[in-house]
Protein backbone atom coordinates (compact mmCIF):
# COMPACT_ATOMS: atom_id res chain seq x y z
CA UNK A 1 0.00 0.00 0.00
CA UNK A 2 1.16 3.46 -0.89
CA UNK A 3 1.63 5.90 1.96
CA UNK A 4 1.52 9.64 1.42
CA UNK A 5 3.96 11.00 3.95
CA UNK A 6 5.44 14.28 5.14
CA UNK A 7 9.00 15.51 5.11
CA UNK A 8 9.89 14.16 8.54
CA UNK A 9 8.63 10.68 7.67
CA UNK A 10 10.71 10.76 4.49
CA UNK A 11 13.83 11.73 6.43
CA UNK A 12 13.37 8.76 8.73
CA UNK A 13 13.74 6.44 5.73
CA UNK A 14 17.36 7.53 5.23
CA UNK A 15 20.23 5.82 7.02
CA UNK A 16 24.02 5.97 7.03
CA UNK A 17 25.67 3.72 4.44
CA UNK A 18 22.55 3.10 2.37
CA UNK A 19 22.60 2.18 -1.27
CA UNK A 20 20.38 4.63 -3.18
CA UNK A 21 19.09 4.84 -6.71
CA UNK A 22 18.25 8.38 -7.72
CA UNK A 23 16.43 9.10 -10.99
CA UNK A 24 17.30 11.87 -13.41
CA UNK A 25 19.63 12.68 -16.27
CA UNK A 26 22.03 15.52 -15.38
CA UNK A 27 19.39 17.11 -13.08
CA UNK A 28 16.50 16.71 -15.58
CA UNK A 29 13.91 14.52 -13.86
CA UNK A 30 15.91 14.30 -10.64
CA UNK A 31 13.87 14.33 -7.38
CA UNK A 32 15.25 17.60 -6.06
CA UNK A 33 12.96 17.87 -3.03
CA UNK A 34 13.83 14.34 -1.91
CA UNK A 35 17.52 15.13 -2.37
CA UNK A 36 17.01 18.22 -0.18
CA UNK A 37 15.54 16.00 2.53
CA UNK A 38 18.38 13.53 2.13
CA UNK A 39 20.87 16.37 2.60
CA UNK A 40 18.93 17.71 5.62
CA UNK A 41 18.85 14.24 7.19
CA UNK A 42 22.62 14.43 7.54
CA UNK A 43 23.33 10.81 6.51
CA UNK A 44 26.51 9.98 4.65
CA UNK A 45 28.72 7.15 3.43
CA UNK A 46 26.07 6.50 0.78
CA UNK A 47 26.36 4.56 -2.47
CA UNK A 48 24.66 6.32 -5.37
CA UNK A 49 23.39 4.42 -8.39
CA UNK A 50 22.34 6.85 -11.10
CA UNK A 51 23.10 8.07 -14.57
CA UNK A 52 25.52 10.77 -13.41
CA UNK A 53 26.45 13.00 -10.46
CA UNK A 54 24.60 16.11 -11.68
CA UNK A 55 26.03 19.60 -11.94
CA UNK A 56 28.29 20.78 -9.11
CA UNK A 57 26.20 23.98 -8.81
CA UNK A 58 22.80 22.26 -8.87
CA UNK A 59 20.84 20.01 -6.54
CA UNK A 60 21.89 16.42 -7.37
CA UNK A 61 25.49 17.50 -7.48
CA UNK A 62 25.34 18.64 -3.84
CA UNK A 63 25.41 15.03 -2.67
CA UNK A 64 28.99 14.98 -3.96
CA UNK A 65 29.85 18.56 -3.01
CA UNK A 66 28.66 17.95 0.58
CA UNK A 67 30.62 14.66 0.66
CA UNK A 68 27.67 12.39 1.43
CA UNK A 69 28.77 9.69 -1.00
CA UNK A 70 31.50 7.10 -0.63
CA UNK A 71 30.78 5.29 -3.87
CA UNK A 72 29.00 6.10 -7.13
CA UNK A 73 27.90 3.70 -9.87
CA UNK A 74 27.18 5.94 -12.86
CA UNK A 75 27.81 6.37 -16.60
CA UNK A 76 29.14 9.92 -16.57
CA UNK A 77 30.77 12.33 -14.11
CA UNK A 78 31.95 15.06 -16.49
CA UNK A 79 29.34 17.65 -15.44
CA UNK A 80 30.41 17.64 -11.77
CA UNK A 81 34.06 18.62 -11.33
CA UNK A 82 33.92 17.82 -7.63
CA UNK A 83 33.29 14.14 -8.42
CA UNK A 84 36.56 13.95 -10.35
CA UNK A 85 38.44 15.80 -7.61
CA UNK A 86 37.21 13.47 -4.86
CA UNK A 87 37.93 10.45 -7.08
CA UNK A 88 41.50 11.61 -7.74
CA UNK A 89 42.06 12.20 -4.00
CA UNK A 90 40.82 8.69 -3.30
CA UNK A 91 37.85 9.95 -1.25
CA UNK A 92 35.18 8.68 -3.62
CA UNK A 93 35.00 5.33 -5.36
CA UNK A 94 33.73 5.80 -8.92
CA UNK A 95 32.49 2.88 -11.00
CA UNK A 96 31.77 3.95 -14.59
CA UNK A 97 29.35 1.80 -16.57
CA UNK A 98 28.04 2.33 -20.12
CA UNK A 99 24.64 3.98 -19.85
CA UNK A 100 22.74 1.28 -21.72
CA UNK A 101 24.33 -1.42 -19.58
CA UNK A 102 23.62 0.46 -16.36
CA UNK A 103 19.93 0.85 -17.10
CA UNK A 104 19.63 -2.84 -18.01
CA UNK A 105 21.38 -3.81 -14.76
CA UNK A 106 18.77 -1.80 -12.87
CA UNK A 107 15.99 -3.34 -14.93
CA UNK A 108 17.39 -6.83 -14.25
CA UNK A 109 17.45 -6.02 -10.54
CA UNK A 110 13.82 -4.99 -10.62
CA UNK A 111 12.68 -7.74 -12.94
CA UNK A 112 14.15 -10.72 -11.11
CA UNK A 113 16.78 -11.53 -13.72
CA UNK A 114 20.25 -12.85 -12.98
CA UNK A 115 21.77 -10.27 -15.32
CA UNK A 116 21.86 -9.38 -18.98
CA UNK A 117 24.30 -10.04 -21.81
CA UNK A 118 25.41 -7.01 -23.78
CA UNK A 119 27.82 -6.50 -26.70
CA UNK A 120 28.58 -3.00 -25.39
CA UNK A 121 32.14 -2.61 -24.14
CA UNK A 122 33.70 -5.61 -25.88
CA UNK A 123 37.32 -4.75 -26.66
CA UNK A 124 37.37 -1.85 -24.18
CA UNK A 125 38.52 -1.54 -20.54
CA UNK A 126 34.91 -2.27 -19.50
CA UNK A 127 35.38 -5.87 -20.65
CA UNK A 128 38.20 -6.36 -18.12
CA UNK A 129 35.68 -5.96 -15.30
CA UNK A 130 33.15 -8.46 -16.65
CA UNK A 131 32.77 -12.09 -17.63
CA UNK A 132 32.59 -12.72 -21.37
CA UNK A 133 29.95 -15.21 -22.49
CA UNK A 134 29.62 -16.50 -26.04
CA UNK A 135 26.13 -17.04 -27.44
CA UNK A 136 25.73 -18.43 -30.96
CA UNK A 137 29.24 -17.34 -31.88
CA UNK A 138 28.96 -13.77 -30.64
CA UNK A 139 30.67 -12.42 -27.54
CA UNK A 140 28.76 -10.59 -24.83
CA UNK A 141 29.61 -9.15 -21.44
CA UNK A 142 27.66 -10.28 -18.40
CA UNK A 143 26.10 -7.35 -16.59
CA UNK A 144 24.84 -8.31 -13.16
CA UNK A 145 21.61 -7.02 -11.62
CA UNK A 146 21.60 -3.90 -9.44
CA UNK A 147 19.20 -3.17 -6.60
CA UNK A 148 19.06 -0.49 -3.91
CA UNK A 149 17.78 0.01 -0.39
CA UNK A 150 15.83 3.02 -1.59
CA UNK A 151 14.91 4.32 -5.03
CA UNK A 152 14.17 8.05 -5.17
CA UNK A 153 11.93 8.80 -8.12
CA UNK A 154 10.62 12.04 -9.64
CA UNK A 155 7.18 11.90 -11.28
CA UNK A 156 5.04 14.52 -12.98
CA UNK A 157 1.73 13.26 -11.61
CA UNK A 158 1.00 10.62 -9.00
CA UNK A 159 -2.38 9.44 -7.79
CA UNK A 160 -3.03 8.23 -4.24
CA UNK A 161 -2.55 4.63 -5.45
CA UNK A 162 0.97 5.46 -6.61
CA UNK A 163 0.29 5.32 -10.34
CA UNK A 164 2.76 7.61 -12.05
CA UNK A 165 3.09 9.76 -15.13
CA UNK A 166 6.36 11.31 -16.21
CA UNK A 167 6.83 14.42 -18.33
CA UNK A 168 8.95 14.81 -21.46
CA UNK A 169 12.61 13.86 -21.01
CA UNK A 170 12.23 13.83 -17.23
CA UNK A 171 11.21 10.16 -17.48
CA UNK A 172 14.69 8.72 -18.21
CA UNK A 173 15.84 6.37 -15.37
CA UNK A 174 12.81 6.99 -13.11
CA UNK A 175 10.42 4.19 -14.19
CA UNK A 176 13.11 1.52 -14.19
CA UNK A 177 14.43 2.57 -10.77
CA UNK A 178 10.86 2.43 -9.46
CA UNK A 179 11.11 -1.35 -9.92
CA UNK A 180 14.53 -1.86 -8.35
CA UNK A 181 14.39 -0.32 -4.88
CA UNK A 182 13.51 -2.31 -1.76
CA UNK A 183 11.51 0.79 -0.92
CA UNK A 184 10.44 3.26 -3.58
CA UNK A 185 9.95 6.92 -2.67
CA UNK A 186 8.26 9.29 -5.10
CA UNK A 187 8.29 13.04 -5.38
CA UNK A 188 5.52 14.23 -7.72
CA UNK A 189 4.90 17.69 -9.12
CA UNK A 190 1.23 17.06 -8.51
CA UNK A 191 -0.74 14.48 -6.53
CA UNK A 192 -4.12 13.92 -8.15
CA UNK A 193 -7.23 12.13 -6.85
CA UNK A 194 -7.61 8.40 -7.51
CA UNK A 195 -9.09 7.75 -10.93
CA UNK A 196 -7.78 10.92 -12.49
CA UNK A 197 -4.94 9.11 -14.25
CA UNK A 198 -6.40 6.93 -17.02
CA UNK A 199 -5.22 3.32 -16.46
CA UNK A 200 -4.37 3.21 -20.17
CA UNK A 201 -1.85 5.99 -19.70
CA UNK A 202 -0.14 4.86 -16.47
CA UNK A 203 3.62 4.71 -16.99
CA UNK A 204 4.58 3.18 -13.64
CA UNK A 205 1.90 1.06 -11.92
CA UNK A 206 1.35 2.08 -8.31
CA UNK A 207 2.16 -1.35 -6.94
CA UNK A 208 5.87 -0.50 -7.28
CA UNK A 209 5.56 2.60 -5.09
CA UNK A 210 5.84 2.68 -1.29
CA UNK A 211 5.91 6.36 -0.31
CA UNK A 212 4.87 9.62 -1.91
CA UNK A 213 6.02 12.94 -0.53
CA UNK A 214 3.05 15.21 0.16
CA UNK A 215 2.53 18.06 -2.29
CA UNK A 216 5.19 20.65 -1.64
CA UNK A 217 6.26 18.52 1.29
CA UNK A 218 3.70 20.46 3.36
CA UNK A 219 0.30 19.41 4.84
CA UNK A 220 -2.10 16.91 3.32
CA UNK A 221 -3.38 17.79 -0.12
CA UNK A 222 -5.18 14.72 -1.33
CA UNK B 1 35.95 24.48 -38.74
CA UNK B 2 33.10 22.96 -36.76
CA UNK B 3 30.63 24.22 -39.31
CA UNK B 4 32.61 22.73 -42.20
CA UNK B 5 32.85 19.32 -40.49
CA UNK B 6 29.20 19.12 -39.50
CA UNK B 7 27.96 20.48 -42.85
CA UNK B 8 29.89 17.69 -44.60
CA UNK B 9 28.54 15.03 -42.22
CA UNK B 10 24.96 16.19 -42.83
CA UNK B 11 25.39 15.04 -46.45
CA UNK B 12 25.84 11.45 -45.24
CA UNK B 13 22.32 11.34 -43.81
CA UNK B 14 19.36 10.18 -45.86
CA UNK B 15 15.63 10.70 -45.86
CA UNK B 16 14.04 8.64 -43.10
CA UNK B 17 17.25 7.98 -41.15
CA UNK B 18 17.08 7.73 -37.36
CA UNK B 19 20.22 9.43 -36.03
CA UNK B 20 21.80 10.15 -32.65
CA UNK B 21 24.12 13.13 -32.41
CA UNK B 22 26.71 13.16 -29.62
CA UNK B 23 27.04 16.20 -27.38
CA UNK B 24 29.17 19.16 -28.49
CA UNK B 25 30.07 19.65 -32.13
CA UNK B 26 27.96 16.72 -33.47
CA UNK B 27 24.71 18.47 -32.46
CA UNK B 28 25.46 21.08 -35.16
CA UNK B 29 24.82 18.43 -37.85
CA UNK B 30 21.09 19.00 -37.37
CA UNK B 31 21.49 22.59 -38.65
CA UNK B 32 22.58 21.41 -42.09
CA UNK B 33 19.92 18.85 -43.01
CA UNK B 34 18.31 19.91 -46.33
CA UNK B 35 14.64 20.89 -46.12
CA UNK B 36 13.57 18.23 -48.60
CA UNK B 37 14.56 15.25 -46.43
CA UNK B 38 13.34 14.18 -43.01
CA UNK B 39 15.91 12.89 -40.55
CA UNK B 40 14.62 11.75 -37.15
CA UNK B 41 16.94 12.68 -34.32
CA UNK B 42 17.09 10.47 -31.24
CA UNK B 43 18.25 11.85 -27.91
CA UNK B 44 19.56 9.17 -25.54
CA UNK B 45 17.97 10.81 -22.51
CA UNK B 46 14.68 9.57 -23.91
CA UNK B 47 13.01 10.74 -27.09
CA UNK B 48 12.86 10.69 -30.87
CA UNK B 49 11.83 13.63 -33.01
CA UNK B 50 14.18 16.12 -31.39
CA UNK B 51 13.89 19.63 -32.84
CA UNK B 52 15.98 22.79 -32.54
CA UNK B 53 16.45 25.04 -29.50
CA UNK B 54 13.21 26.90 -28.68
CA UNK B 55 12.95 30.70 -28.79
CA UNK B 56 14.21 32.48 -25.69
CA UNK B 57 11.69 32.30 -22.88
CA UNK B 58 10.12 29.05 -24.13
CA UNK B 59 12.76 26.70 -22.71
CA UNK B 60 11.39 23.85 -20.59
CA UNK B 61 13.68 22.19 -18.02
CA UNK B 62 12.03 18.83 -18.79
CA UNK B 63 12.84 19.11 -22.49
CA UNK B 64 16.60 19.09 -22.94
CA UNK B 65 19.05 17.08 -25.00
CA UNK B 66 21.69 14.73 -23.58
CA UNK B 67 23.99 17.74 -23.13
CA UNK B 68 21.38 19.57 -21.00
CA UNK B 69 20.63 22.14 -23.72
CA UNK B 70 16.99 23.21 -24.24
CA UNK B 71 15.46 21.62 -27.34
CA UNK B 72 11.99 20.96 -28.79
CA UNK B 73 10.09 17.91 -29.96
CA UNK B 74 8.64 17.74 -33.47
CA UNK B 75 5.22 16.49 -34.48
CA UNK B 76 5.39 12.69 -34.57
CA UNK B 77 8.01 12.53 -31.83
CA UNK B 78 7.83 10.32 -28.75
CA UNK B 79 9.24 10.20 -25.24
CA UNK B 80 10.33 7.00 -23.49
CA UNK B 81 12.45 5.77 -20.59
CA UNK B 82 16.14 4.91 -20.71
CA UNK B 83 15.60 1.17 -21.32
CA UNK B 84 13.68 1.93 -24.53
CA UNK B 85 16.21 4.57 -25.47
CA UNK B 86 19.03 2.03 -25.30
CA UNK B 87 16.96 -0.69 -26.96
CA UNK B 88 16.81 1.74 -29.90
CA UNK B 89 20.54 2.41 -29.68
CA UNK B 90 21.86 -1.13 -29.11
CA UNK B 91 19.12 -2.99 -30.95
CA UNK B 92 20.04 -1.88 -34.47
CA UNK B 93 17.31 0.76 -34.80
CA UNK B 94 19.70 3.68 -35.33
CA UNK B 95 20.90 4.33 -38.86
CA UNK B 96 23.80 6.49 -37.72
CA UNK B 97 25.51 8.16 -34.80
CA UNK B 98 27.90 11.10 -34.93
CA UNK B 99 30.46 11.28 -32.12
CA UNK B 100 33.50 13.31 -31.19
CA UNK B 101 36.94 11.78 -30.64
CA UNK B 102 40.04 12.19 -28.55
CA UNK B 103 41.73 9.65 -30.82
CA UNK B 104 40.62 7.44 -33.69
CA UNK B 105 42.74 4.89 -35.52
CA UNK B 106 43.13 3.01 -38.77
CA UNK B 107 41.35 -0.08 -37.42
CA UNK B 108 38.24 1.98 -36.68
CA UNK B 109 38.92 2.09 -32.94
CA UNK B 110 37.68 5.14 -31.07
CA UNK B 111 38.83 6.70 -27.78
CA UNK B 112 36.73 9.51 -26.35
CA UNK B 113 35.92 8.86 -22.68
CA UNK B 114 39.04 8.89 -20.60
CA UNK B 115 42.52 10.40 -20.32
CA UNK B 116 43.97 8.39 -17.42
CA UNK B 117 45.04 10.58 -14.52
CA UNK B 118 43.79 13.76 -16.20
CA UNK B 119 40.25 13.72 -17.49
CA UNK B 120 37.67 11.05 -16.77
CA UNK B 121 34.24 12.26 -17.89
CA UNK B 122 32.92 8.72 -18.39
CA UNK B 123 31.49 7.00 -21.42
CA UNK B 124 27.83 7.94 -20.96
CA UNK B 125 26.02 6.39 -23.92
CA UNK B 126 28.98 6.41 -26.31
CA UNK B 127 29.91 2.72 -25.99
CA UNK B 128 26.32 1.66 -26.68
CA UNK B 129 26.04 4.07 -29.63
CA UNK B 130 29.21 2.79 -31.30
CA UNK B 131 28.21 -0.85 -30.89
CA UNK B 132 24.60 -0.37 -31.93
CA UNK B 133 24.40 2.23 -34.69
CA UNK B 134 24.66 0.93 -38.27
CA UNK B 135 27.01 3.75 -39.23
CA UNK B 136 29.44 5.37 -36.79
CA UNK B 137 30.66 8.76 -37.99
CA UNK B 138 33.42 10.55 -36.11
CA UNK B 139 33.42 14.35 -36.16
CA UNK B 140 36.77 15.69 -35.00
CA UNK B 141 39.36 18.37 -35.52
CA UNK B 142 42.19 16.84 -37.53
CA UNK B 143 44.75 17.51 -34.79
CA UNK B 144 44.71 18.42 -31.11
CA UNK B 145 44.98 22.02 -29.88
CA UNK B 146 48.72 21.40 -29.61
CA UNK B 147 48.83 20.24 -33.27
CA UNK B 148 49.31 16.58 -32.35
CA UNK B 149 47.69 14.04 -34.69
CA UNK B 150 44.37 12.54 -33.53
CA UNK B 151 44.15 10.00 -36.35
CA UNK B 152 46.65 7.35 -35.33
CA UNK B 153 47.96 3.91 -36.34
CA UNK B 154 46.62 2.72 -32.99
CA UNK B 155 44.78 4.56 -30.20
CA UNK B 156 46.85 4.94 -27.03
CA UNK B 157 43.98 6.08 -24.80
CA UNK B 158 41.41 3.65 -23.35
CA UNK B 159 38.99 2.60 -26.08
CA UNK B 160 35.33 3.49 -26.36
CA UNK B 161 34.84 1.04 -29.20
CA UNK B 162 36.86 -1.55 -31.05
CA UNK B 163 36.60 -1.50 -34.84
CA UNK B 164 33.22 0.23 -34.97
CA UNK B 165 34.06 3.53 -36.73
CA UNK B 166 32.96 3.76 -40.37
CA UNK B 167 33.74 7.34 -41.39
CA UNK B 168 36.05 10.07 -40.04
CA UNK B 169 35.33 13.66 -41.00
CA UNK B 170 37.73 16.49 -40.12
CA UNK B 171 38.19 20.03 -41.38
CA UNK B 172 40.77 18.65 -43.80
CA UNK B 173 39.65 15.22 -44.90
CA UNK B 174 37.06 12.46 -45.11
CA UNK B 175 38.40 8.96 -44.40
CA UNK B 176 36.47 5.75 -44.75
CA UNK B 177 37.55 2.87 -42.50
CA UNK B 178 37.92 -0.27 -44.60
CA UNK B 179 39.19 -3.79 -43.90
CA UNK B 180 42.49 -2.61 -45.43
CA UNK B 181 42.85 0.52 -43.28
CA UNK B 182 41.89 4.10 -44.00
CA UNK B 183 40.83 5.31 -47.42
CA UNK B 184 41.09 9.05 -48.09
CA UNK B 185 37.93 9.81 -50.07
CA UNK B 186 37.80 13.60 -49.94
CA UNK B 187 39.98 16.51 -48.99
CA UNK B 188 38.94 20.06 -48.13
CA UNK B 189 39.15 22.43 -51.10
CA UNK B 190 41.83 24.54 -49.40
CA UNK B 191 44.22 21.71 -48.47
CA UNK B 192 46.46 19.21 -50.22
CA UNK B 193 47.10 15.49 -49.84
CA UNK B 194 50.56 16.48 -48.67
CA UNK B 195 49.17 18.54 -45.79
CA UNK B 196 46.78 15.71 -44.86
CA UNK B 197 49.74 13.27 -44.81
CA UNK B 198 51.74 15.58 -42.57
CA UNK B 199 48.92 15.91 -40.06
CA UNK B 200 47.81 12.27 -40.02
CA UNK B 201 49.84 9.73 -38.05
CA UNK B 202 47.89 6.80 -39.44
CA UNK B 203 48.71 5.37 -42.84
CA UNK B 204 46.04 5.69 -45.53
CA UNK B 205 45.44 4.97 -49.18
CA UNK B 206 43.92 7.46 -51.57
CA UNK B 207 40.67 6.84 -53.41
CA UNK B 208 41.11 6.74 -57.20
CA UNK B 209 38.32 9.31 -57.45
CA UNK B 210 39.52 11.69 -54.76
CA UNK B 211 37.12 14.64 -54.55
CA UNK B 212 37.02 17.88 -52.57
CA UNK B 213 34.53 19.41 -50.12
CA UNK B 214 33.89 23.01 -49.17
Amino acid sequence: MVKIVDKEQIKQLFAEGQRLMIGGFIECGAPHRLIDLLLESGVGNLTLIGNDTGFDDQKSGQLVVEKRLSRVIVSHIGTNKETGRQMNRGDLEVELIPQGTLVEQIRAGGAGLGGVLTPTGIGTPVAEESRTIEVDGREYLLAKPLRADLALVKAWKADRDGNLLFRYAARNFNPVMAMAGDKVVVEAEEIVPAGEIDPNQVMTPGIFVDYILQNGGEGASV
Amino acid sequence: MRERITRRIARELEDGDVVNLGIGMPTMVADFIPDDIRVIFQSENGFVGMGPRPPKGEEDPDLVNAGSEPVTIKTGGAFFDSTTSFAIIRGGHLDATVLGALQVDEQGNLANWKIPGKLVPGMGGAMDLTVGARQVIVATSHTTKKDQPKILPECTLPLTAKGEVDLIVTELAVFRVTGQGLLLEEIAEDTTVKEVREKTAAGFSIAPELTTFA
